[in-house]
């Protein structure tokens, strides 16, 4: 082989710090960037359900502008949860076994379980109750195939008499009541299968599903309030402040939690100092500087912190286009932030080897199965299906047309 | 008509069913007969007879046709090199350097330490550690990968889904993502030989009895595992994970991970 050869070889192949097992110095970590979209695409759909609870259950009547849309938004993302999982696997094929021979003792094998759960009975339901009574009247009304898919998702329950449509609110409000546990356990259950690996010091850890699950509201939030910016622009109609200073305020109280409880997760770790804790400290310094002290703390957190804060003190003092902005830039922030500290959970605790004695450096290729450009389209898909949601069950033409979204009864 | 779709129907709902009462009676590449609640198979290692000749490792690969690139291992053997403490650092040892070339594979390069700057040096033979409470059966979300009753810890590759749990819930390294079946792969102890009354590929070639192989449902008169257990203090790997390791090693070193 030429000495460029070799050069060129040697720049491209992994670089190895130190000693690591040699089952572990394959060219890319074994779990690549489809399986840091998975928690962040899960935590989004929790985070956005839960947002949507806070108008149901706790009855939050400002953030009502936004309750269709944030469940639709939890319905476009779980509706690829499973995909980055699923493209990973060595046998995709064989995927179907994990619900019919489930290994109960594995965190992954619940996953399904959890999954299915929080799809059909949950939010799938939840969203029919809410929808059934606007279903049956688009479907006499709109022409065509929307008419038709509106008479088709009725599922022939056409009564729309007051007592049947209270009695699809109050189901919709008890499955919203169940939905809150519900959408913790799905992504708590996605944080329980890093913390349930003892192997790795940087990921076994007993409040990792509560981390996951802060991290999952404040992202969840963010991605309400960009989406309902977004459409409101795309659709050219005013923001409703007093909304968006409410999920505003939110996102603020979310993110103080998870900022509290990071926080005290990393100064337990120093203080402990256990095995394994000088890797970490060499991996935060140097191999995830920019995600972790940039992407996760700075931007994805301090940033928005201060903002939002101050924005809690002052918001008096701030215009309506000013606050406006903030809220967008920050949510922004926010939802890369959080993809960022996803990145360090799941990079962070391959970069370093087992034997706690080297450290690999990675660069993300563009192409290939743990390519950028296949995790941007993952990441793009759910805003396709969202789009297209949107344009079936929030479409302009049908408020116009007399036609009322149901407001949640507040008695 | 309605036969026919019934007759469909009942196939499709059977299917599932059929690949579950496979998985019951999964099969092991021990030969028909092997009665595996009559064997408790161990292996042990004494690290001062390790002379990194890298037989084992090259042994391995062959025998179980292990894919041949530098970072698919079932066994390896990691050089320690433990310098001498640097002057006025009141230290007792010095900095330590590890290192497995081609998992050690055709032996080691001579060292870049010189000579009388290394207080001690050894190596290490790495393989499973056929943990009695293994992370990488309980996280394994189909139970393609289970215990045996005789000791060893399979992968049944008909059956794993290749999502690499096992892989990244192993504390040792000792499994990887095999690129020609892309599923989790792991030492088996080889279980197609033991089971037919042979030894390991790896215990086979090893030219200074390293690594001791016994069956402990089965002492033999002059056992070499009784004697290995007798004559030495042992300790296991990452004790303190709580894994129960049943591989043991003799003379091991704090420094070995």
């Amino acid at each position: 082989m030429s000495l460029q050869l070799t050069a060129i070889l040697a720049e491209v192949a992994p670089h190895f710090d130190g000693y690591v097992y040699p089952n572990e110095s394959g060219s890319h970590p074994l779990w690549g960037v489809l399986i840091v979209l998975y928690p962040y695409i899960t935590g989004l759909v929790a985070g956005a359900f839960i947002m949507a609870s806070l108008v149901r259950v706790f009855r939050v009547k400002a953030l009502e502008p936004v309750y269709r849309l944030s469940l639709l938004t939890a319905l476009a993302f779980l509706l690829c949860a499973t995909l980055p999982l699923l493209l990973h696997l060595g046998h995709p094929e064989r995927s179907y076994q994990i619900m019919i021979t489930p290994h109960l003792t594995s965190p992954m094998a619940i996953f399904g379980f959890v999954y299915a759960w929080y799809l059909m009975a949950v939010l799938l339901l939840e969203l029919w109750f809410d929808y059934r009574g606007d279903l049956v009247n688009w479907g006499r009304t709109e022409p065509g195939l929307r008419g038709f898919i509106y008479r088709l998702l009725t599922v022939g329950v056409s009564d729309v008499s007051p007592a049947a449509i209270a009695l699809d609110h109050k189901l919709s409000w008890i499955i919203s009541i169940l939905g809150i546990p519900s959408a913790f356990l799905l992504h708590g259950y996605v944080g329980f299968i890093f913390g349930s690996i003892k192997a790795n010091p940087w990921w076994g850890n007993a409040i990792m599903p509560i981390i996951f699950i802060l991290s999952a509201m404040v992202s969840g939030i963010a991605l309400c309030v960009f989406v309902y910016m977004v459409l409101s622009w795309r659709r050219r109609r005013a923001l409703d402040m007093r909304c968006l200073d409410v999920m505003g305020m939110y996102l603020f109280y979310a993110l103080v939690i998870d900022a509290a409880i990071e926080a005290l997760d990393w100064i337990h770790r120093a203080y402990s100092a256990e095995e394994g804790f000088h890797v970490m400290e060499y991996m935060a310094q140097q191999r995830l500087f920019y995600t972790l002290s940039i992407g996760q703390l700075l931007m994805g957190t301090l940033i928005p912190l201060l903002t939002l804060g101050s924005l809690q003190v002052a918001r008096k003092f701030v215009s309506d286009a000013i606050r406006t902005r903030l809220y967008f830039t920050c949510a922004i922030f926010v939802l890369l932030g959080v993809l960022a500290m996803r990145w360090n959970v799941v990079m962070g605790g391959q970069f370093f080897s087992k034997s706690l004695r080297g450290v690999m450096s990675y660069k993300l290729e563009f192409a290939g199965a743990e390519g950028w450009f296949l995790g941007l389209m993952l990441l793009s898909l759910p805003f396709i299906i969202l789009t297209v949601l949107i344009k079936l069950f929030l479409s302009q033409s049908l408020l116009t047309s007399g036609h009322v979204p149901h407001r949640p009864d507040p008695t | 008509m309605v036969a026919t779709v019934g007759g469909v129907l009942a196939g499709l709902l059977a299917l599932p069913a059929a690949r579950a009462l496979k998985k019951k009676f999964s099969t092991s590449p021990a030969p028909s007969g092997y009665d595996a609640s009559k064997h408790k198979w161990l292996m042990c290692l004494d690290v001062d007879k390790c002379i990194g000749c890298g037989l084992c490792a090259d042994a391995c690969k062959t025998e179980n046709h292990v894919p041949e690139a530098s970072h698919f291992f079932r066994t390896w053997i990691e050089r320690y090199i433990i310098k001498k403490p640097a002057p006025a650092t009141a230290a007792a040892r010095g900095e330590v350097l590890v290192d497995s070339p081609n998992g050690g594979r055709g032996g080691f390069p001579p060292a870049l330490v010189p000579r009388a700057d290394i207080l001690k040096s050894f190596f290490v033979p790495k393989l499973c550690n056929l943990c009695e409470a293994s992370p990488c059966t309980q996280v394994c979300p189909v139970g393609a990968t289970f215990d045996t009753p005789d000791g060893a810890v399979l992968v049944d590759p008909s059956y794993c889904i290749g999502c690499g749990f096992c892989i990244q819930a192993c504390p040792y390294g000792c499994r990887f993502l095999s690129p020609v079946t892309r599923t989790a792969e792991k030492c088996t102890l080889c279980y197609h030989r033991i089971t037919r009354g042979l030894l390991p590929a790896c215990v086979e070639v090893c030219p200074t009895q390293a690594r001791v192989f016994g069956d402990l449902k089965n002492p033999l008169a002059d056992d070499p595992l009784q004697a290995f257990v007798q004559e030495n203090k042992v300790n296991t790997l990452k004790p303190h994970l709580g894994t129960n390791p049943r591989v043991l090693y003799a003379n091991l070193d704090k420094e070995v991970r």
